[in-house]
């Protein structure tokens, strides 16, 4: 495990340092230097300095204090009883919204690979949520979820599912499940473009055997198409897992995290300090983040480059 | 006899469920125009239009008029327009390198690449806002461009690694004996084949600069501010209105549905070069 975390975080410095004596042609060194270059500085040094800042008291709104001060931010952290209820409700907001966009993603990529007329629009129209900025799919919902002048109570209503019109993101009880919709909503484009993608690249060949083993749909599903796309079910929902525990704008523009809390994840609450300048301590939260979503990360890479290997 | 069987299963095991996800997928994009459209009393009525009784283009014009929405259409524009060509610039480079060459530590700097979203970008944004102020490029454009262009290029490497290993070989090995060396090759053969893809991936990278909220509302002001931040700003001491905020929305995502449609056939094969490789 952390020969592998080593893997991940830098490049082999032996094998760098093994081809400065080799003739082997630097330009691929050349080729890739200004993207390095570009990522460690927007991405690796930002990532060095957060981690030291957790280990200070670091609050603009308190200037004097700003100083080294060990693990104090991280105890305080995990006697923090909101970073414990937003840390539960990021794992269910991962597993219920990643979850489900694979799931009607993987569908509408099933459906949009058959073929039929008006395939290339219904493609094209399909994937609009994708290219729809955050804010506005936060406040597209919440206008549609609105308590008084809402859509989806008025179409409740008029199909006698609901009596009274239904707060959805105003009371705790509904604020969480309405964003985590809201979330499935954007997330399935993606599923579906990428599986999609994946689905054409399955031989045909392999579809033709198994119809001469006579094997159903449904197996051919379950023994043929999963196999061969595994790959890529594996980049995409890594990449929707981190993008989604990562979200922040969807939350934070239907409900701001509330009410009282009731849908605030660990990275809006991080936002929400970083907003009210502790940063010291949201920079602590957001390394206990990192960590965990390394934590999801790695055996999922392992597991792809192995994939690859064979 | 079989055939209108055929026909029946059809509408059951595709249309009906394709319609029932295009319907949830598409009806908030319906609301939103239909709500932009709608006078004010019409809007806030006691009961719910599904067309409007009285179209009107007031929330447009006051968009443009009052609210001086040209302005951070143009910003977002200079964002996205410098963010893809820079981002596109540099990850054609690497997806070569990636491509052409076997060389120590391949694997180990592409999962550097893939990995460099890992980090939460409220991690990246606290740090990231205080070297930005230190070098003097905070509320300057530039400061969006740098990050876009770092966050764009895991998935435009990845994009352009797949079309780039599509291509075969053979054909630089000709520009090589023919006496071109390995830049000429690139330049005269490869980049020309290439920029459809370049295209599809551009498109890509346009429209995630031109969609990004959480470090264009850290690092912009008044003068500066991109399309999401001004929109999310509609709200204000007025309260929301969702005449002005819809509109707004509509024509935030026009732009990109466009490129999106002549992108979207590129994009999905580069995806499948990329799937079926790695």
């Amino acid at each position: 495990m952390g020969s592998q975390l080593k893997n991940i975080a830098a490049p082999d410095f032996k094998e760098v340092i093994g081809l400065l004596h080799k003739k082997t042609t630097i330009w691929p060194y050349l080729l890739i230097a200004p993207a390095l270059i570009v990522i460690l500085a927007v991405v690796f040094v930002p990532a060095v300095n957060a981690i030291l800042m957790s280990f200070q008291s670091y609050d603009l709104r308190r200037p004097s204090q700003i100083g080294f001060i060990g693990l104090e931010n991280y105890m305080e952290v995990f006697q923090d009883s909101l970073f414990w209820s937003s840390l539960v409700r990021t794992a269910l907001w991962v597993i219920f919204g990643v979850g489900f966009q694979f799931i009607f993603g993987f569908i509408l990529a099933l459906l949009l690979n058959r073929k039929f007329k008006g395939r290339g629009i219904a493609r094209s129209i399909s994937l609009i949520p994708w290219v729809t900025p955050g804010v506005l799919i936060g406040l597209m919902w919440r206008w549609i979820y609105d308590g008084s002048y809402g859509v989806l109570n008025d179409i409740l209503l008029r199909l006698h599912l609901i009596q009274d019109k239904i707060p959805y993101l105003a009371q705790e009880s509904t604020s969480f499940p309405s964003v985590v919709v809201t979330i499935i909503w954007q997330g399935i484009p993606f599923f579906a473009l990428m599986l999609m993608a994946g689905l054409q690249g399955v031989p045909n060949e392999l579809y033709e055997a198994a119809d001469i083993d006579g094997a159903n749909k449904l197996q051919q599903l379950f023994r043929v198409t999963i196999p061969s796309i595994k790959n890529t079910i594996y980049v995409t929902t890594l990449l929707r897992i981190i993008w989604v525990a990562n979200s922040v704008d969807v939350i934070f523009n239907m409900t701001g995290g509330g009410p009282a809390y009731s849908s605030q994840t660990l990275s809006v609450y991080i936002f929400n300090k970083a907003n009210s300048l502790n940063l010291g301590y949201s920079s602590a939260m957001s390394i206990l983040l990192t960590l965990l979503l390394l934590l999801v990360a790695v055996p999922y890479l392992k597991n792809m480059f192995k994939n690859q290997e064979a | 006899m079989r055939e209108s069987k055929n026909k029946t299963l059809k509408i059951f095991t595709l249309y009906l469920p394709l319609l029932v996800l295009l319907v949830f997928l598409l009806f908030p994009f319906y609301w939103t125009l239909v709500t932009s459209l709608k006078p004010e009393q019409e809007l806030y009525g006691s009961t719910v239009t599904y067309w409007p009784m009285h179209t009107t283009f007031d929330s447009y014009h006051k968009l443009f008029v009052d609210f001086n929405f040209l302005k951070p259409m143009s910003n977002s524009f200079v964002v996205a327009i410098i963010t893809t060509i820079l981002s596109l610039a540099v990850s054609v480079l690497a997806a070569y390198a990636f491509s052409r060459y076997r060389f120590k530590g391949r694997k180990a700097f592409m999962m550097l690449f893939l990995t460099n979203n890992m980090f939460p970008t409220v991690l990246l944004l606290i740090p990231l806002y205080s070297i930005m102020r230190n070098i003097g490029i905070l509320y300057t454009p530039m400061s969006l461009v740098l990050s876009y262009t770092t966050f764009t290029i895991p998935f435009s490497v990845w994009l352009l690694n797949g079309y780039l290993n599509d291509l075969p070989m053979s054909l630089e090995e000709a520009a090589l004996v023919d006496g071109c060396n390995r830049a000429k090759a690139f330049l005269r053969i490869i980049l020309p084949i290439l920029i459809p893809c370049l295209v599809a991936t551009g498109v890509y990278i346009f429209m995630t600069s031109w969609n990004e909220y959480t470090f264009a509302v850290m690092f912009t002001n008044e003068a500066n501010r991109t399309i999401p931040v001004a929109l999310k700003n509609l709200i204000g001491q007025l309260g929301v209105q969702w005449d002005l905020l819809t509109a707004g929305g509509i024509i935030t995502i026009i732009p990109v549905c466009i490129m999106f449609f002549f992108a979207q056939k590129r994009l999905v094969e580069g995806l499948t070069a990329g799937a079926v490789k790695g």
